[in-house]
């Protein structure tokens, strides 16, 4: 019997309709799966290269770097926390390494200190979230303008390498030119995919991943059942930023250049990908493979449009488009109820 | 009025029915409700009575059956219908707007106006004032909703109720969270609104309550009418008896048990300003109950032996070894399992899947390889549903969809998953049903049989004479009585609860 529960007035009333299973969320992926071949067709219809090596290779240089903090933010949503600071992580850790590069530093010091920092700010997150229970959606406001700030400090108007400085190594700037060998992926798709498999497997199939889902839901109960909620988000936000930095280290190769501005305003693309890839916003819900599809839909996407000479600030408006209807059409059955209740008490206090 | 000896029902409802994918909720929702007359509405959790009050109150439309207010037929869309009908519920929990004042929550969307639709706080003050005088209780219509007791928020509801000229007032086991006190006000109020002419159903566990406040009493079970009678044409034993459709052979099956070694020992252990100088051994294959008034700091200590909340002094020793403060880990790896006070907030996670649920203080065991297989957790979800026999649809569906006794037990199997010698059950039977109540009696009896060490806190003396051992009772933070089985009975441990115990008595 569910009668008690289900109309339980205490507590949140729709607990039970958000309480969409894994039958939901294959729904949710399916429909990300039509969403993609139709956009595969459409790229196609427009352009006869769309499918071939190069566009893949490019899609990849564009959005891998993307999607690489894609991955962090979908553990962190799970969790019903957020880090808005991803894409100036991203930046400042670029700049660190350019400003390093710039002061003398070999290339490996410089980029280890790159990642350094960026695990350094992700505890900075982690600590004011985790352990003085800040919202995170505050604290990583913060964090955003002031990760930006110091990078910065760090570079003024100076792009790196500028004049006077050497240019990063060849070997480690074809990245942004060449595929792997053997195949016409960029480096950045195949450390995005190996790391998304492990994100899969860490998220679906480990203790660790079955207590973010419960944080999520529940983060009371997780720690009544011997879940270390706060050490848990602490541990999310470290590694949110050391990936930020990964990627801020991948893109400033991939361009073989680096400014204070690298990847401003990406954190919205990177919370786009993951609700749209299927992730709740009110945490405990969401897969990696529904984020992946995402990625390969945003992806492709981005290519039609810059194929058909579609400007970039233009693309935004696409970003803002697909995050709306990624959180309306997730939560369209509760939104529904919730409009329609209120429209049912507008009514009556008339 | 009609003719008859009885007067026209103001609201009367027949043959509701409500499903909920392939839950039968509702098959038979009959109630009528009088004028001037306290209605009780009494069945086990599961028996449907939050969904007959849920059609009453216009958030469930139910698929069939008939709804008469005032002799006309009605159907309510939504919750604003039923008030406009003049059909009010007040539930367990009112949500009051915490930082409005208590007028201002009572008029809320109503508020009179002045010149300019300008709030005419004066007015709504006044009116507020008057309601409350008419009730016959004082509570101040300026203060802020913040802070008031779960009695005082109900109060508010009620008020908001009058104002809104409710003919019918539905309430919801108001008296869960209320004290003595302040149950007897409540009983007050509900006479002044008969007295008034309103139509007045009460929901509660607790059947002297019934009794003592109620003219009429219906019964339900699985999701039917049982019977309804005036209150004096029946008694206790027939309630019971026609609520679980079955007698109940033993309330309390406490087997004697010859306890063994020490399993926890607690000494000295304190919190400061919570709790201070808290000692006493749980023994296997013993209960110890803790015993208290609400507020005496009972599930404070048991939260803190568990570490979710830490401690300033003394130690807790489980099988001879010191216990690490503050650390759930540590303390499920010495074998403690913590049956919480709130099973819907801290025992389950109400959207994940029963078997996940189960499965949820074991992951690390079902682990093979850092991998952990869904194979194995729906395995060791099957073992303890079968074993503590919850009653469910399928496995993966949320806890949520459980009856409150069914939830209860996921949350002792997520514990005796991991087999501990040590399980502390932080009230058992809160807001379970009679049937499944005794169920969790045996269950925890059959525990301590097996040699499992007990501790028990619970607010109901019933349970904590039926079942322990050995009770301690804890007084505004300190232990004020420590009794075996034989020497404990009713006045002595509520004499140690209210303080008139010298200390370290017994």
């Amino acid at each position: 019997m569910t009668s008690d529960v289900q109309t339980a007035p205490t507590g949140r009333p729709d607990s039970v309709q958000r309480s969409i299973g894994w039958r939901d969320a294959l729904r949710w992926e399916g429909g990300l799966v039509v969403v993609l071949i139709a956009v595969l067709i459409f790229g196609s219809a427009q352009s006869s290269s769309f499918l071939s090596q190069s566009t893949i290779f490019y899609a990849g240089i564009n959005i891998g770097y993307i999607a690489l903090m894609a991955l962090p933010m979908t553990f962190i949503i799970m969790t019903g926390e957020i880090d808005l600071s991803v894409a100036s992580m991203l930046g400042l850790a670029g700049s660190l390494m350019g400003f390093l590069w710039h002061h003398g530093w070999g290339i490996w010091p410089a980029i280890i200190a790159a990642l350094v920092v960026g695990a350094l700010g992700g505890a900075l997150n982690g600590v004011l979230v985790a352990y003085t229970a800040l919202p995170s959606i505050a604290v990583t406001i913060g964090t955003l303008t002031l990760f930006r700030g110091v990078a910065q400090i760090l570079l003024g108007s100076l792009t790196v390498p500028g004049v006077g400085d050497p240019q990063f190594p060849d070997s480690m700037t074809k990245i942004g030119t060449q595929s792997i060998p053997g195949g016409a992926l960029s480096y950045s798709t195949v450390l995005f995919l190996v790391l998304a498999l492990l994100a899969g497997i860490v998220l679906h199939a480990t203790p660790f991943g079955r207590a973010l889902h419960a944080i999520g839901l529940q983060p009371e109960a997780a720690s009544f059942s011997g879940v270390r909620v706060a050490w848990v988000k602490f541990c999310l936000f470290v590694v949110s930023g050391l990936i930020c930095a990964v990627a801020g280290v991948l893109l400033t190769l991939q361009n073989a250049s680096v400014s204070y501005t690298a990847g401003t305003g990406l954190e919205l693309n990177v919370v786009a990908i993951v609700l749209f890839g299927g992730v709740s916003i009110f945490g405990g819900k969401g897969t990696i493979f529904g984020v992946l599809l995402s990625v390969i839909i945003f992806g492709a996407l981005q290519m039609i449009l810059t194929q058909t000479h579609v400007e970039a600030e233009k693309q935004l408006v696409i970003t803002g488009l697909l995050l709306l209807i990624s959180v309306i059409v997730a939560n369209g059955r509760e939104l529904l109820s919730r409009v329609r209740s209120r429209l049912a008490v507008g009514g009556g206090s008339r | 009025m009609t003719p008859t000896d009885e007067p026209r029902p103001v609201l009367e409802l027949a043959g509701a029915r409500k499903s909920f994918g392939a839950v039968h909720a509702l098959v038979d929702g009959r109630i009528a409700l009088r004028s001037g007359e306290a209605h009780a509405l009494v069945g086990e959790n599961g028996a449907g009575k939050s969904t007959l009050v849920n059609i009453l109150a216009g958030v469930h439309q139910p698929d069939g059956g008939t709804l008469t207010v005032g002799g006309e037929d009605v159907v309510f869309n939504g919750p604003a219908a039923a008030r406009e009908a003049g059909v009010s519920i007040i539930y367990q929990e009112p949500t009051l707007f915490p930082d409005l004042t208590v007028a201002e929550n009572i008029f809320m969307g109503r508020q009179p106006l002045r010149s300019g639709r300008r709030i005419d706080r004066a007015r709504m003050d006044e009116e507020a004032r008057s309601i409350f005088k008419r009730l016959g209780v004082a509570l101040d219509p300026r203060r802020v909703a913040r802070g008031l007791s779960v009695a005082d928020q109900q109060l508010v509801e009620i008020a908001k109720a009058l104002s809104l000229s409710a003919k019918v007032l539905v309430m919801d086991e108001p008296t869960a969270a209320l004290t003595g006190v302040e149950v007897q006000r409540l009983f007050d109020v509900m006479t002044t609104l008969q007295n008034d002419g309103a139509a007045v159903m009460f929901i509660s566990h607790r059947l002297e309550e019934v009794f003592a406040s109620c003219q009429r009493v219906t019964v339900m079970r699985d999701g039917k009418f049982v019977s309804s009678a005036r209150i004096e044409e029946t008694d206790v034993d027939t309630i019971i008896h026609q609520m679980v459709g079955r007698d109940l052979d033993s309330l309390f099956p406490k087997t004697a048990t010859t306890p063994g070694e020490p399993v926890l020992e607690v000494r000295h252990l304190g919190r400061e300003g919570v709790f201070d100088d808290v000692s006493f051994t749980v023994r296997a294959g013993e209960i110890v109950a803790l015993a208290g008034l609400v507020g005496a700091g009972r599930s404070e200590v048991a939260r803190a032996i568990f570490g979710i909340d830490p401690r300033t002094q003394g130690e807790v020793v489980v099988d001879g070894k010191r216990l690490e403060p503050g650390r759930p880990l540590a303390a499920m790896a010495a074998g403690i399992g913590l049956v919480p006070e709130d099973r819907r907030q801290q025992g389950l996670v109400m959207d994940m899947g029963i078997d996940q649920n189960f499965a949820l203080a074991s992951l690390r065991k079902l682990r093979r390889g850092g991998i952990m297989r869904r194979s194995s957790e729906q395995r060791l979800a099957k073992v303890w549903a079968e074993r503590l026999q919850v009653k469910f649809g399928r496995l993966r569906d949320p806890a949520a969809t459980l009856s409150g006794g069914n939830q209860q037990k996921v949350v002792i199997g997520k514990w005796l998953a991991r087999e501990p010698s040590l399980l502390i059950i932080d009230e058992p039977t809160r807001g379970i049903d009679v049937g499944t109540k005794s169920e969790v009696h045996r269950i925890i009896d059959s525990l301590v049989q097996g040699g499992m060490a007990v501790l028990m806190i619970s607010s109901e003396l019933p349970e904590v004479l039926g079942m322990a051992d050995r009770v301690v009772v804890l007084h505004e933070g300190r232990v004020t009585g420590n009794f075996a089985r034989d020497e404990a009975d009713e006045t002595t441990i509520m004499r140690a609860a209210t303080g008139q115990h010298g200390r370290d008595a017994a």
